[in-house]
């Protein structure tokens, strides 16, 4: 093998590998750095499964948060003290995952003669009616307060081990299963197995498919494929993951927080981390999401307490000080939406893109002549 | 329960129905914006509700400029001058934004897969989203109400007054402002349609929207008469941010969307496409909202509405009145 194909054959692993060996770095500082992975591994999985649907299938889903949300509320519901239920973490997150998947089945089902502009808007419309129905129901959602405190049990029947006994010392380790970095350790454990599945998915007949639908949706039916069969299952798969991300989030926070964090607007960046990396390609769904999430909630708080320190303020005039523009974080959304449309125009593949998708958009000059 | 709505039920129906129509005359407007280019370009013009918003901080920013800060200057030489100023400035800025967004964003993506527009158009609300925040601040914005009765001078501390009541002894309440919406409104559109039927360009629209091809092999100049269409949407949305301003008097960069989202709705509920049918769905959205939120509770009106739009789109693409008038611009 030459290097590169080694290269391109290890990176994957090894990057898993050292992601995984972070918490066992002796030092407290690092392990706090490590700590605010965990929220990046829970979208990745959501912009995973967001790739599935958009990227796969091309669906243009644009209420992929609504699954998120229904994941969260559903191991919320499942595992809070003011509920009867209190199931242990792995039925709970099953519930959410089925929830999802069967919502996400159920809400698609009427919408599959639609043309492909107008299933984004059902998808909108769905999203943003989810979140009215947290927000209102708040005998059960608890409303903008959020359920919590959402601490499951491990396992079902046994009470929770307390790690202090086997923890190293000076690491900042939990005393509890939910603690980092084992929480840490089981993101990133469903990660790289949700990515080792979604491998094996795209190169299985299902997921080619898949390919061939977005490709042509005429020519793949004529193929004896089954369109309605085939968007379903990725709807149901896409959701699914959204809803495992929903729950794992729930878990990571210990609360579902206010429906806001399933909003539309969590749909949209979830979006753009699929856009920017390359609709469809693993690899570049998730160097999105290291990027732009990576950015908005690692990035710019650390820059905005340095952004709003006198001496840099003080360099501007007076009327300047304070305003959203001297934030970083106030640029945000100029940020996201430069992002969808400079990629939109110069690089619609995405940063790391799916080789055939390239090929569709940058085509040589015979399949130009084509039309 | 209001109390309004206990004393008599009859009259609050109708007071309902009667801010239900002036609030979807004002969606209306906006729809309209969706619906033209929708017509001519298939392209669901995301970043036109946040174009919408931006007028509204052009027109208090003239406000500003003018001198016309409070309720104090209506009905003062000030206060008419913003007015119309706003009425100017706003529609012309909102024209100019949305040609250059059209020249620098969609125009390259012509003939590119249908969902690049798309992604860009969302891309160009966040934009927008973005400036409108750093222009105005993250909070809610008062705007002058510069239609409303004037104060005297002497009552500082005076409860403000009552603006009258031009239906006076019917049980309903139809203020000034009101009749605002409805002479500023009802003219633009007739304005729009007898535009599109009768003169040379607004044929080379419908044309346009029927074939481009066939247009642009008739001799159409095919791009000038899509820059010509965001022109007039921006225009309408120019026209529909000044009135709403004065009406509800209150901005902020985050209304955009929602005022979008109603009025996206309002031009699918109609036909998307189909000027006439965006009036009808302008009115019916504004009419359900407003029973919605008096009869079901507020907390639902927006889901409501979403929920509309939903369900239109699931079992009626075309729209209330998509199957009957075929003709699009």
């Amino acid at each position: 093998m030459s290097p590169r194909a080694v290269l391109a054959a290890a990176w994957q692993p090894a990057l898993f590998l050292a992601l995984a060996a972070l918490p066992f770095v002796p030092d407290r500082q690092v392990g706090l750095y490590t700590q605010q992975l965990t929220p990046l591994f829970i979208l990745a999985l959501l912009a995973l499964g967001l790739n599935v649907v958009v990227g796969y299938t091309g669906l243009l889903h644009l209420g992929i948060a609504a699954f998120f949300g229904i994941g969260a509320y559903a191991v919320g519901i499942l595992t809070v003290q003011t509920f009867p239920f209190q199931l242990a973490f792995p039925l709970a997150i099953l519930v959410g995952v089925l929830a999802a998947a069967g919502l996400g089945v159920a809400t698609t089902a009427p919408t599959l003669r639609l043309r492909g502009d107008y299933l984004a808007l059902v998808t909108m419309g769905f999203g943003l009616i989810i979140v009215f129905v947290i927000r209102n129901l708040g005998n059960i959602t608890e409303g903008t307060r959020g359920l919590n405190p959402v601490t499951p049990k491990l396992l079902p029947w046994v009470a929770d081990p307390d790690l202090r006994a086997v923890r190293p010392e000076g690491m900042g380790w939990g005393r509890y299963w939910h603690d980092y970095p084992y929480f840490y350790l089981l993101c990133l454990g469903l990660l790289g197995a949700t990515t080792l599945l979604l491998r094996n998915l795209e190169n299985s007949r299902l997921g080619r498919s898949w390919v061939a639908l977005r490709e042509d949706e005429l020519a793949a039916s004529c193929m004896g494929l089954n369109p309605a069969k085939l968007k379903l299952t990725a709807i149901a798969i896409g959701a699914g993951i959204a809803g495992l991300a929903g729950g794992l989030y729930a878990i990571a926070q210990q609360t579902t927080g206010g429906p806001e964090a399933y909003d539309f607007n969590r749909s949209m960046i979830t979006l753009c981390c699929v856009i920017l990396g390359g609709l469809g390609n693993r690899p570049g769904v998730l160097l999105g999401v290291f990027l732009l999430v990576g950015y908005d909630m690692v990035l710019t708080p650390v820059l905005d307490t340095a952004v709003q320190k006198p001496d840099f303020q003080n360099l501007f005039p007076e009327w300047m000080r304070g305003k959203q523009y001297l934030k970083v974080s106030g640029w945000r959304l100029i940020v996201f939406g430069m992002a969808l449309i400079l990629m939109m125009r110069f690089r619609p593949e995405g940063l790391l893109p799916a080789a055939r998708l390239k090929h569709e958009l940058h085509p040589g000059p015979a399949a130009a002549a084509k039309g | 329960m209001t109390p309004l709505l206990a004393a008599d039920p009859a009259a609050a129906f109708g007071q309902f129905l009667l801010i239900g129509l002036v609030s979807g005359l004002l969606y209306a407007l906006i729809a309209l914006g969706y619906t033209m280019v929708y017509g001519i370009v298939e392209l669901i013009n995301f970043a036109h509700g946040d174009l919408f918003m931006l007028g509204c901080l052009l027109s208090l920013e003239v406000c500003l400029l003018v001198g016309a800060r409070t309720q104090a200057e209506a009905g003062t030489a000030a206060g008419v001058a913003a007015v119309a100023l706003m009425l100017v400035a706003a529609p012309v800025f909102c024209a100019a934004l949305n040609i250059a967004v059209d020249r620098a964003v969609y125009r390259p993506l012509r003939t590119a897969p249908k969902l690049a527009p798309l992604v860009s158009a969302i891309g160009v609300s966040f934009v927008f989203m973005g400036v409108g925040l750093f222009w105005k601040g993250a909070t809610d914005v008062t705007f002058p109400d510069l239609l409303g009765p004037p104060i005297p001078p002497d009552a500082v501390n005076a409860a403000p007054p009552v603006p009258a009541n031009l239906l006076e002894g019917t049980g309903l309440r139809f203020t000034f402002k009101d009749l605002m919406v409805v002479l500023v409104t009802i003219p633009t559109m007739a304005a729009l349609t007898v535009f599109v039927r009768y003169t040379t360009l607004g044929k080379a629209m419908r044309a346009t929207a029927q074939n481009p091809t066939a247009a642009q092999l008739m001799g159409i100049n095919v791009d000038r008469v899509i820059a010509a269409t965001f022109a007039i949407g921006g225009a309408l949305a120019g026209v529909g941010s000044v009135v709403y301003s004065l009406y509800f008097n209150t901005v902020n960069y985050q209304m955009g969307f929602q005022n979008g989202v109603y009025a996206f709705t309002a031009a699918v509920l109609g036909g998307i496409g189909n000027i006439p049918g965006a009036v009808l769905g302008g009115i019916v959205i504004g009419v359900v909202k407003t029973l919605g939120g008096a009869y079901i509770g507020s907390e639902w009106s927006e889901a409501l509405i979403f929920a509309i739009l939903v369900v239109i789109l699931i079992f009626r693409p075309n729209g209330l009145l998509g199957a009957r008038t075929r003709e699009k611009v």
